[in-house]
């Protein structure tokens, strides 16, 4: 019997999702196991990092990570993964693209232990997790924390990647009976378990090319069940965000928050939408009032949106063009 | 001095990493548990549209996106003042009952259940899920697939997403129980009370019945005598998603029964240089450092604990079963009031009886004429400035405050997730079953990692991949270093040293 196509899984930083996500296949994760060799899976398997690394390189035929790179230990999994496998997947919007923890890139670390253990939150300012502590019986150490996140292609070559958070279990499927069925991959960097569309084609509500002259929060208001949100002054990213979900939650009368990431050759979600907000937006008053009624638009418009990091780029922001670092 | 360094490589919130010292005569000297990992929400959630929060919070953990959900849907309730429709209420308790039986069953069948169904003892490559199956029959393997996969569908239908829900917004839940969906969501929740009902016999079958697991369960290495908290209702019985917080001294006696917004007046949390997670303690008594007794503040938020600080079970199975574990494994009552229980395996058998609850609960939902009321949204139109919310996660009590501006953004966030509750009790476990196991410069190998693993296994911590893990397996190596730091010799689990 021919060996088996070896399979491994690995989670960077991460909330476990896409484990639980692939954990979903259900009855399919026997066929996978039938048909792969699983050689390495923190979550799953007992091999350790050791194992990995008697592996010859290049012998893991599909290699799934998902997770952002935020400590030097998930840098060295990263590189030591890239050299183990065939095929390296940034699995995830974490790995593809930088996820809502992306969004930690708009705070330096510093911020961050103050906010979290200063004495605003009744600890000391004098007590701080600390890479080097001395206890009385010896020496302790801790990573650093590393004061940005990074996307998976940031650190090594990628030959895929799989968007969502988490993907979609019946669209890792499709990938992984694509892998076993031996048929040519796709071009290498294109972007597997996910269409070329954006999530507006899955969804079953209706457009009309009407123009908002404001936009509004999820929590002011019922939004129409059969209209499109956009329409109604809701950002919904299902016009910047790739298709492959099915348009999941305006099906249950909430935006896309956009976790699929930017769509086929879309850069920057985050610009795109703004794009997009500026072809729907009613702009009569920008156009044809005077300078003070100029302002009073751009200025209501802040109001209707006041956080526009966490609106446009609430999944892309490490992976954007802006990358959200604070210099 | 000798170090002893346990590094599980698996995780789900950063690696849990245990450091022991040994002094001269090769006894336990000192025992750190270590979480290395930090990922920043409360600083980065600072700015953020608070109605964002669930979705946001989701991504704290992605095998109970649903406990977040919930309690910010709570915190968002109160920091926009709006009281939800009762079918809202409902709709949400609902859904979260299908995550509590899907969530205690995956911890049952794949992690904790193996150390009881296959032994503690057994080889570790048996001591799984595919351990458990061969155990106890392959109908059983097909039956908790089932389970999870019926109960995910429950999840995606009212919540939009089978991972990461979608549909939490204040004063309420963006789209109603539809009949259809209902009909579809009884059976489901008809076939989780028979799967509990099994899952509890074979608990007696298996581990009740045998005096190896009793003595177990019994035995000294995991007796912790801290304060119990638990979620409870009017009537002071078990609830996952709403009530007062109530907080049971070592003996039973009420401490303390508060709303969950008054908790910072109840609980604080104590920081260590060596190690990213708090560790919260009761207030009123301080931080006494990790040792256990009422003259600590450390206490616990776990299965057990929530049985120990209720009165009782609001379903009657489950209350037959609470009664069962109560007589079995509980000290008599003092004051009225049953004897906590302290002997911390015996968590495993109180978490069965909550997905019995759960289930039960499930059906009594399901089967509300209310549930399919379309009237489950209230519009705010206001905006408080703060909002605490909490519910009971399956790993403890979650607690999300929220502070904003008039226009609703984020100026503070605080989070005690559930398995930071038991951040102390955890790191007194792990040394205690280190200094029953390693004795004068002995290390008893395989015992040293299965029962340590078991100690902080029972808390189902949320940082180790242990928590979900398929086929349950916690990888575990153990480097044993002379004082200069070399390795002198390495243990690792399965592996031949």
């Amino acid at each position: 019997m021919a060996e088996k196509p070896k399979l491994a899984m690995y989670w960077a930083t991460s909330c476990g999702g896409c484990e639980i996500s692939v954990v979903n296949l259900h009855e399919r994760l026997l066929e996978v196991d039938a048909a792969m060799e699983f050689v390495f899976c923190p979550c799953l398997l007992d091999a350790k990092r050791a194992d990995l690394e008697a592996m010859p390189d290049g012998s893991i035929a599909l290699t799934l990570c998902n997770g952002a790179i935020r400590t030097s230990e998930n840098e060295e999994m990263a590189h030591l993964l890239r050299r183990k496998s065939k095929t390296l997947v940034a699995f995830g919007s974490c790995s593809a693209a930088g996820c809502i923890p992306g969004l930690s890139n708009l705070s330096t670390a510093e911020e961050h232990f103050q906010t979290i253990y200063g004495s605003a939150r009744g600890g000391t300012d004098a007590v701080r997790p600390t890479p080097i502590v001395q206890v009385p019986e010896g020496e302790l150490h801790l990573p650093v924390f590393s004061g940005r996140v990074r996307t998976l292609s940031e650190v090594v070559d990628v030959d895929y990647s799989i968007p969502g958070c988490p993907p979609e279990s019946g669209k890792v499927w499709e990938v992984l009976t694509l892998v076993l069925s031996g048929a040519p991959l796709p071009e290498r960097g294109a972007t597997l378990g996910g269409g070329t569309s954006s999530v507006c084609g899955q969804c079953a509500r209706v457009k009309h090319d009407k123009r908002i002259n404001r936009l509004r929060r999820i929590h002011e208001f019922v939004p129409d069940t059969e209209q499109c949100l956009l329409e109604q002054g809701v950002v919904c990213m299902g016009i910047a965000t790739r298709d492959g979900c099915g348009a999941l939650c305006p099906a249950v009368n909430m935006p896309c928050i956009g976790c699929y990431g930017p769509t086929e050759g879309g850069l920057d979600q985050g610009a795109r939408m703004i794009a997009a907000l500026g072809s729907v937006i009613d702009i009569a008053p920008l156009v044809q009032g005077s300078e003070d009624d100029r302002a009073a638009s751009l200025g209501e418009l802040d109001e209707q949106i006041p956080d526009l990091a966490g609106t446009f780029y609430k999944f892309s922001l490490p992976g954007s063009l802006l990358k959200g670092v604070r210099r | 001095m000798k170090r002893i360094k346990i590094d599980p490589v698996t995780r789900l919130e950063g690696h849990g990493k245990i450091e022991i010292f040994l002094d001269d005569d090769g006894n336990v000297a000192e025992t750190y548990f270590q979480v290395p990992e930090l990922r920043g929400f409360e600083q980065f959630c600072v700015g953020r549209h608070a109605e964002d929060m669930p979705v946001i919070t989701n991504r704290i953990c992605g095998v109970c996106p649903e406990a977040h959900h919930m309690a910010s849907v709570k915190a968002l309730d109160m920091l926009f003042g709006v009281d939800p429709p009762p079918a809202a209420k409902k709709v949400r308790e609902l859904l979260y009952m299908a995550f509590y039986v899907t969530d205690h069953t995956t911890h049952f069948y794949a992690l904790g259940g193996p150390d009881f169904i296959v032994g503690p003892d057994a080889d570790p490559r048996e001591r799984n899920i595919l351990g458990v199956v061969r155990k106890v029959g392959v109908d059983i393997g097909r039956e908790v697939i089932a389970t999870r996969a019926r109960n995910h569908d429950v999840i995606r239908m009212i919540g939009g997403r089978a991972v990461h829900p979608a549909a939490g917004v204040p004063g309420g839940w963006s789209k109603p129980v539809s009949e259809p969906e209902r009909i579809v969501i009884e059976e489901a929740a008809r076939r989780n009370v028979d799967f509990a009902l099994f899952s509890l016999k074979i608990f007696h079958d298996v581990v009740l019945a045998s005096p190896v697991y009793r003595q177990l369960i019994e035995s000294g290495v995991y007796l912790h005598r801290t304060y119990s908290m638990g979620t409870v209702d009017a009537r002071n019985a078990v609830n996952f998603y709403d009530g007062m917080i109530r907080v049971v001294d070592p003996d039973g006696a009420e401490f303390v029964r508060y709303h969950p917004r008054e908790y910072a007046e109840h609980i604080e949390e104590h920081v260590e240089s060596w190690s990213y997670m708090k560790f919260p303690f009761l207030r009123r008594i301080g931080w006494k450092g990790f040792v256990d007794g009422p003259e600590s503040g450390v206490y616990a938020a776990t299965p057990l604990t929530r049985l120990n600080a209720a009165d009782r079970m609001a379903t009657p199975g489950a209350q037959e079963h609470f009664e069962e574990l109560f007589a079995t494994m509980g000290g008599g009552t003092v004051n009225g009031r049953r004897r906590p229980i302290h002997h911390r395996l015996a968590t495993h058998w109180a978490r069965l009886v909550e997905l019995l609850y759960a289930a039960e609960r499930m059906l009594e939902l399901a089967t509300d004429p209310e549930i399919t009321s379309p009237d489950v949204r209230i519009v705010p139109t206001t905006v408080k400035g703060v909002g605490i919310g909490s519910v009971e996660a399956p790993r403890g009590t979650l607690t999300h405050h929220y502070e904003s501006d008039e226009r609703g953004v984020l100026t503070k966030v605080n989070l005690i997730v559930g398995t930071t509750n038991n951040a102390a009790p955890i790191a007194m476990s792990v040394k205690r079953a280190a200094k029953e196991l390693i004795r004068n410069g002995t290390v008893i190998e395989q015992g040293l990692l299965n029962r340590i693993e078991m100690a902080f296994r029972l808390y189902d911590p949320c940082f180790s991949c242990a928590t979900h893990a398929l086929p349950g397996e916690m990888p575990l190596t153990v480097s044993i270093r002379d004082p200069r730091g070399g390795v002198i010799r390495t243990l690792a689990r399965g592996v031949p040293v």
